[in-house]
Order: structure tokens, then C-alpha cells, then sequence
């Protein structure tokens, strides 16, 4: 089985990355603080000010380790990797599939059953493990409706029709995920969903954990030669990674839960976000590591992976993925299956 | 190369062979991965992909050490370092671990290719095969016959000598031209699990058992049963 191994998380103001000899050297002023093995790292994320000697984003590319550059604040900036890998005949035949309005439609489906069906599981377990202390009932309704949403998908709908029950399921999870939350609901809320900026500390917690999340598949996608800017649900669009996109929506819920967890468990506390005066929410250092740690542990977890019915560990769970759509492309599967979560 | 092998020729002149252009060379080392495995063939080559395992990086290692160019040479024996090779009749180029040349009573330096393998020695014909066509590259590009050439086993620590004879010739034309059909034709064969896949390094990208068995359609409504 291919190795699921670490992320370097780089989160210090002012680091300089280096490669001393095979390793990487970690240099916080001046001093090296840090050194890991580059053969035991799958990527390196730096946030914010963090510097990187050109020999180390070379050894990067040449040992298809991700290397990525965000912001303070979680927001994508630049990646650096070696040569394009993998085959143009499958990137050919992605590109040619996108355009094939009812191939696209297929895909689509199945990306939007998977986060429909994961997230009608989120609410349900929620319903399970603290139904006597929410609203049961709003929360059974979307559970209901998802359901419904997940029958309507197996109709066969157009890519338009697949895209509004998309939005229908997110509008009605959501209506009910602020009942998820348990624990100092005076901080810790989510009337609606918000991105740009996050309204609140749910909505700015659930942005960087899904931001995460695209960078594991990007990276995946990338690993078994797929492009991931040219999607199916998600359209081209210039800038945007329409493909990691797609296959991120079976992984949202998964994403929502570890951020229910943080809060119910208090994890994180009222005082680990700022919140700006225009209104914007957004994360201390603090609790950025928090989420980090908790992201990481997650991705180690080993579970058996529904349709391949092997163990492994949730981190690999994206390569697997990424591994069976381009078998998909090739003909070698009749469909793409998303990972359903039981 | 050197100014006494190219005297060193038999006379047989290739007058209907079809010459591959210098675009079209495959690796010599796809050879051996068609033998062993043609899907693993299409996904190093055409899918271009790889994934190490103990086995691959043991090799790769081997080779780093092999593979330092350069040359010795004594009276009797001069050796050649990873050696750039490639014969437009089979189609293909490679390096040659080490070219070997033995001088003979008449004067002249007898090429011998020695390829470096680590593990011990296979029971298929997959290494002589990769040997037998470094040999067929020598004898194109020096215009002479190299009837025979060695494997060095690093588990055995020893060397097998190989004969190239006019089966084994056959045989490694006979790779060359299907490993260039299954380029060509750009289609990775679907997989045949078999108890040699656990040791194959593309396991967990071949994915054997999973696209053989699974139909997406079947998975998704059992999991989709609200």
C-alpha cells in the first residue's frame, strides 16, 4: 500500500525553511529549530511569512512533495511542484469527458449524492448522540429532506437539476448545523453559511478546514497525473479547481464533523478568534495549530474504505479517490464511487 | 567509440530492416516490465507512473553506485561505466550498467555487457532478455558481435553468464515489438491479480482486485438504502 505520511505544517512568523543534506531544516532567527527527513513527508504547508531556499522547493518537486504557500490566514497562495506527471492521454481524455454534457452529469451526481448522503449521516449522529439537548425535530426535517434530495439524485438528472439539489441539500444541512453545536452557543453559532469574509466563528472555522481539505485533493489529484482545475459539477472557471472541488463535496461532512468536535469538546475557546469591526471573523495563531492537530490526527485514523473494502488511513482516503476517478476515465470502473461514510 | 572494435565487424548488412527513428526508442528496462507484467508495462510507460517500494529504492541504490560514468582500463580489459546505448532496429535506448571489453589474440576488444541486478536469479527469462538487447544495441552501434554477457546477482554476489543466442535473439525482438504496439495503441490492459502482484511495486496503483470486481452502480445503492 502507498505510505500516508506527514504534512509539515509551518505556522512561525518569520521561519526559514532550508535543505540540509536529505532533511529539512526548520530556522526560526537564526536557529535551526526543527529538522524532518524529506522521505517521511508527503507535503509542507507555510502560513503566512515563511521563507524557503530554492534547493529545498527543487528536492520538493523532484520528490512529489507538495510544498504550499497561504496566508496568515489559510487562503491559497502559491504551490511549487516539479515536472507535470502522469499521462496526457488521461488528462486528453478528462479534458474530452468535460465536455461530454452527460458524462458530466454523471460525475456530478455522484459527487453531490456523496455529500448529500455524508451530511444527512452528520445530522443523524448528532440526532443520536445529543438528541436530548437540540432541536430534534428542525434537525429530523433536514434529515428527511436529504433523504429525499438523495432518492431525487438517482433519476438521472441535467447537470442544472443536479446543481439545484445541491444547493437545496446545503441550504437545508446548514439550516440545521447550528443545532449541532452544544457548547457556548452565545460564541459559537452558524445562522448561515458565510465566506467572504466568515460572518462568524463557525463559518471562519469551517473555511480554513475545507480550505485543508482542497489542498490534500489538489495534491492527490495532482499525484495520479488528473488536472485538478477541469471539473464536472464545478465548470471551468479560470483560478478555480474545479476538480478538487468536485471530489471535496463527499468530503465536506467529514470536515464539519472535526469542526463540531473542536467546539462541543472545547477545544477551542471564544477567545481564539478576532473579530474585526467590518464584521469579519478570523482565527488566532492558537487556533490555527489547534485545528492543524486536529485536522492531522484525523487524516491518521484508519478506516475501511467502503468501496475497496481495504483499511487504510483517512489521509490516504483522497489518493484513493483521486486513484479511482482516473480509473473511472479509463473505463476500467462504470462509475465513480464516492466515499460514503456509514 | 574505441578505434580498434570498429574493425571488428561481421559482414551482414541490413538491407530490408525498418529502422525506428530516434523519437520513437523505448527504454530498454520496459522490456523486462512487459515481461513481467504488461499492464505494469502501460502504467510505468504510458500512464507514467511509479511508486518505490524496498525492493525498487534496494535497486536504485545498487545502481547509484554502478552508475558513476566513467572508465578503467588495464592490458587486457578495459570497462565502460553506465553506457548510453540504442539499436534503431529493435526501437530501443537505455544505459548499459557496464560494457566490459576483453582483448582478444587478434588484437581486438570484444564488448561484454554486464547488467547489475539486485536479489538472486529469476527463473523467467526477464533479465536475460534486458541483457540480450544492451547486447543487440553494442552490436548496432560497433558493427560487431557480442555473443555473450553477464548478470551480477547481489544477493549471490556472483555472475551468470548469458549466451545470446538466435532464441533469445527472437525473443527480446519479438518484447521489443510489442512493448512498441502497446504504446502505439495506448491502452492500458486491464489487470490479472495473481500471487506475483504482492510483490509488485504498482500494487496500490494497479489497483487488481478493485477494477476487476467492483461495479460503482451496485455500491452506490447499497450505500445509498436510506
Amino acid at each position: 500500500m502507498k505510505k500516508h505520511l506527514n504534512t509539515l505544517f509551518v505556522t512561525t512568523q518569520g521561519a526559514y525553511l532550508a535543505k540540509d543534506g536529505e532533511t529539512v531544516a526548520v530556522r526560526i532567527e537564526g536557529e535551526t529549530a526543527l529538522r524532518v527527513p524529506l522521505h517521511t513527508l508527503e507535503s509542507i504547508v507555510c502560513f503566512g511569512n515563511v521563507g524557503c531556499s530554492p534547493f529545498l522547493m527543487g528536492s520538493c518537486g523532484q520528490r512529489n512533495v507538495g510544498l504550499s504557500f497561504l496566508s496568515e490566514q489559510g487562503r491559497f497562495l502559491a504551490r511549487v511542484h516539479g515536472p507535470v506527471t502522469g499521462n496526457v492521454l488521461l488528462r486528453r481524455e478528462q479534458y474530452r469527458r468535460a465536455d461530454d454534457l452527460d458524462f458530466s452529469a454523471a460525475v456530478a451526481t455522484a459527487c453531490v449524492l456523496g455529500k448529500v448522503v455524508n451530511s444527512r449521516t452528520v445530522l443523524l449522529r448528532a440526532l443520536r448522540d445529543h438528541g436530548d439537548k437540540i432541536d430534534a425535530q428542525v434537525v429530523q426535517e433536514s434529515i428527511n429532506r436529504l433523504g429525499a434530495a438523495a432518492r431525487r439524485l438517482q433519476e438521472g438528472l441535467s447537470l442544472a437539476e443536479i446543481r439545484g439539489v445541491e444547493g437545496d441539500g446545503a441550504r437545508t444541512y446548514f439550516s440545521a448545523f447550528d443545532h449541532l453545536i452544544v457548547r457556548d452557543k452565545a460564541n459559537f453559532f452558524m445562522h448561515r453559511r458565510s465566506r467572504r469574509p466568515p460572518l462568524d466563528r463557525i463559518n471562519c472555522l469551517l473555511s480554513f478546514v475545507y480550505t485543508l481539505l482542497l489542498h490534500d485533493i489538489r495534491s492527490a489529484l495532482e499525484t495520479v497525473g488528473l488536472d485538478p482545475a477541469v471539473g464536472y459539477l464545478h465548470r471551468d472557471r479560470p483560478g478555480r479547481a474545479g476538480l478538487a472541488l468536485d471530489l471535496m463535496e463527499e468530503f465536506r461532512p467529514m470536515a464539519d464533523r472535526l469542526v463540531v468536535s473542536l467546539v462541543n469538546l472545547a477545544q477551542l475557546r471564544c477567545d481564539d478568534f478576532v473579530c474585526s469591526d467590518g464584521g469579519g471573523v478570523r482565527m488566532s495563531d492558537t487556533a490555527r495549530k489547534t485545528v492543524l492537530v486536529a485536522y492531522q490526527k484525523r487524516k491518521q485514523e484508519e478506516m475501511t474504505h467502503p468501496f475497496v473494502e481495504e483499511k487504510m488511513t483517512i489521509g490516504l482516503f483522497f489518493h484513493m479517490q483521486a486513484l479511482l476517478f482516473a480509473r473511472y476515465l479509463r473505463d476500467e470502473l462504470d462509475g465513480y464511487p464516492p466515499v460514503i461514510w456509514r | 567509440m574505441h578505434e580498434s572494435t570498429d574493425r571488428h565487424c561481421d559482414d551482414h548488412s541490413p538491407l530490408e530492416v525498418k529502422l525506428y527513428d530516434e523519437d520513437d526508442l523505448i527504454m530498454i528496462s520496459s522490456l523486462q516490465h512487459y515481461l513481467f507484467c504488461t499492464r505494469q508495462c502501460a502504467l510505468i510507460y504510458l500512464e507514467q507512473q511509479w511508486l518505490e517500494n524496498r525492493f525498487t529504492a534496494e535497486g536504485r541504490v545498487l545502481h547509484e553506485r554502478v552508475h558513476t560514468s566513467g572508465r578503467e582500463s588495464r592490458r587486457k580489459l578495459r570497462i565502460e561505466y553506465d553506457v548510453p546505448i540504442r539499436s534503431l532496429q529493435l526501437g530501443v535506448a537505455g544505459r548499459a550498467d557496464i560494457v566490459e571489453f576483453h582483448r582478444q589474440d587478434n588484437g581486438l576488444w570484444q564488448p561484454f555487457p554486464v547488467e547489475y541486478k539486485r536479489g538472486r536469479p529469476k527463473k523467467d527469462d526477464t533479465d536475460r532478455v534486458q541483457l540480450c538487447a544492451q547486447a543487440l544495441c553494442l552490436e548496432e552501434m560497433l558493427e560487431c558481435a557480442v555473443p555473450e554477457g553477464a548478470l551480477y546477482y547481489g544477493e549471490k554476489k556472483r555472475r551468470t553468464s548469458v549466451i545470446f543466442d538466435a532464441s533469445l535473439r527472437e525473443k527480446t525482438a519479438q518484447t521489443a515489438a510489442a512493448v512498441h504496439a502497446l504504446l502505439t495503441e495506448a491502452k492500458t490492459p486491464p489487470p490479472h491479480y495473481d500471487k506475483r502482484c504482492e510483490s509488485c511495486s504498482l500494487l496500490a496503483l494497479c489497483l487488481p482486485t478493485v477494477a476487476t470486481r467492483k461495479q460503482v452502480g451496485r455500491y452506490l445503492r447499497k450505500m445509498v438504502e436510506l
